[in-house]
């Protein structure tokens, strides 16, 4: 009898809604680990802890200083090469099913330490599997929370959780018609290094010596 | 005296008169360990020898009179290109005692990169110079662990050389890691 309501609409119908119903309540208790390292942690503090963006609404506050209690990996900040170890043993230890939003663009690319940094990870992604990008230096609190309601969303979607290798691949703005990647990666690398040879040092004594000088070390003359 | 007005340098006179009787305990102290000296913009420097830099920091910690007892911070400068001798490793001491500061500099050649280590005087010094040793690969004879501090124990070669490539990459290393980064 079992055998045959389990081939049955019926018993398929019972597994569904019992999924549904456990994807709803994760969805909706989720208790994330924070991994704050720079300055995007000081927005996801003012995310997560708070009262005025109260981050209760959408039953995530319960952040946890332990992997073990965790189901979702906050990497807020700038990972260095020396952290990446450590935060990959952190998402290890986290139990099954355990999500990942990684917030701002260092996470993300490196962001500003994306050219000639020794240091710096590009991308935290190298390390352990993401799930939600939140961009901004810093995001908001806003964008953190919307974040967590994408996160939510394939939850209840159940995306990433019955088929967790199929994550969906980041997704990049469409370039303008006639412009390629490595032209404005070129551009950008020029802008970079012609603010690296400013000598700051010769601003500063100039600033010094003539308070009033234009284009001086900014802000020196006038406070005094 | 002159007073320093906030926010710009302090007058070069006013410091000069108000190190000169540092400076004159200095040299009857220390004699021959001074190679030179020199008043900078903010406070007086010393250059010494790299090998006397322990012997020289320890008088200058208990000798009455200057009681240079807070290493207020180490660190080197690579003079790539601009100097004869390539390194040079910076010390910032300061009294609480006399409200003094005094800079020490110490030449260090490329050919011998190594300094006496300050630990045993100051512990302050521990992670200065273990830093000072990943970031520009000057050894410090007589420190007690020159493990790496900021980067991961396979990372080869010292960033803060002038003459580290700056587009240089090197591998991830440890679990989990995919590609070089
Ligand atoms: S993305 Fe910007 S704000 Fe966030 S950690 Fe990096 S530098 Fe700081």
């Amino acid at each position: 009898m079992a055998v045959g309501h389990a081939e049955g609409p019926g018993q398929n119908l019972l597994l569904t809604r019992l999924e549904d119903v456990i994807s709803w309540a994760r969805s909706n208790s989720l208790w994330p680990l924070t991994f704050g390292t720079s300055c995007c942690a000081i927005e996801m503090m003012m995310a997560s802890g708070a009262s005025h963006h109260d981050l209760a609404r959408f039953g995530a506050e319960v952040t946890r200083p332990s992997p073990r209690q965790a189901d979702l990996l906050i990497v807020a900040g700038t990972i260095v090469k020396r952290m990446a170890q450590p935060l990959r043993t952190l998402y290890e230890q986290m139990p099954e099913p355990r999500y990942v939003i990684a917030t701002g663009a260092c996470v993300i690319s490196g962001g500003p330490f994306i050219y000639h940094s020794y240091s710096s990870l590009r991308g935290v992604d190298d390390v352990i599997p993401v799930d939600v990008y939140v961009p901004g230096c810093p995001p908001r609190p806003e964008g953190l929370f919307y974040g967590i309601l994408t996160l939510q969303r394939m939850i209840r979607e159940r995306a990433g959780l019955k088929h967790p290798e199929e994550r969906r691949a980041p997704v990049t703005a469409a370039l303008p018609e006639g412009i390629t990647k490595q032209e404005i990666q070129a551009e950008m690398l020029e802008l970079f290094e012609a603010q690296g040879r400013r000598n700051v040092h010769e601003e500063y004594r100039r600033t010094v010596s003539d308070p009033g000088a234009k284009g001086a070390y900014p802000g020196r003359g006038e406070r005094g | 005296m002159k007073k320093a007005v906030r926010g710009h340098a302090p007058d070069a006179d006013a410091l000069k008169e108000r190190d000169q009787d540092l400076l004159q305990l200095l040299q009857s102290l220390l004699g021959d360990e001074i190679q030179s000296h020199r008043h900078g913009m903010d406070m007086l420097e010393l250059v010494i020898r790299p090998e006397s830099a322990s012997s020289v920091s320890r008088l200058l910690r208990d000798s009455e009179g200057l009681e240079f007892d807070y290493l207020m911070d180490q660190t080197a400068v690579d003079w790539l290109g601009r100097r004869e001798i390539r390194f040079e490793v910076v010390y910032h001491f300061y009294s609480t005692k006399h409200n003094r500061y005094l800079r020490c500099l110490a030449p260090v050649p490329e050919s011998r990169p190594e300094v006496s280590s300050l630990y045993e005087l100051y512990k302050a010094a521990d992670w200065y110079e273990r830093e000072i040793h990943e970031m520009y690969g000057i050894r410090f004879a007589g420190h007690h662990d020159m493990r790496k501090l900021l980067m991961y124990d396979g990372f080869k070669g010292y960033p803060l050389r002038k003459d580290y490539s700056m587009k240089g990459r090197q591998p991830l290393i440890g679990p989990g890691s995919r590609q070089e980064s």
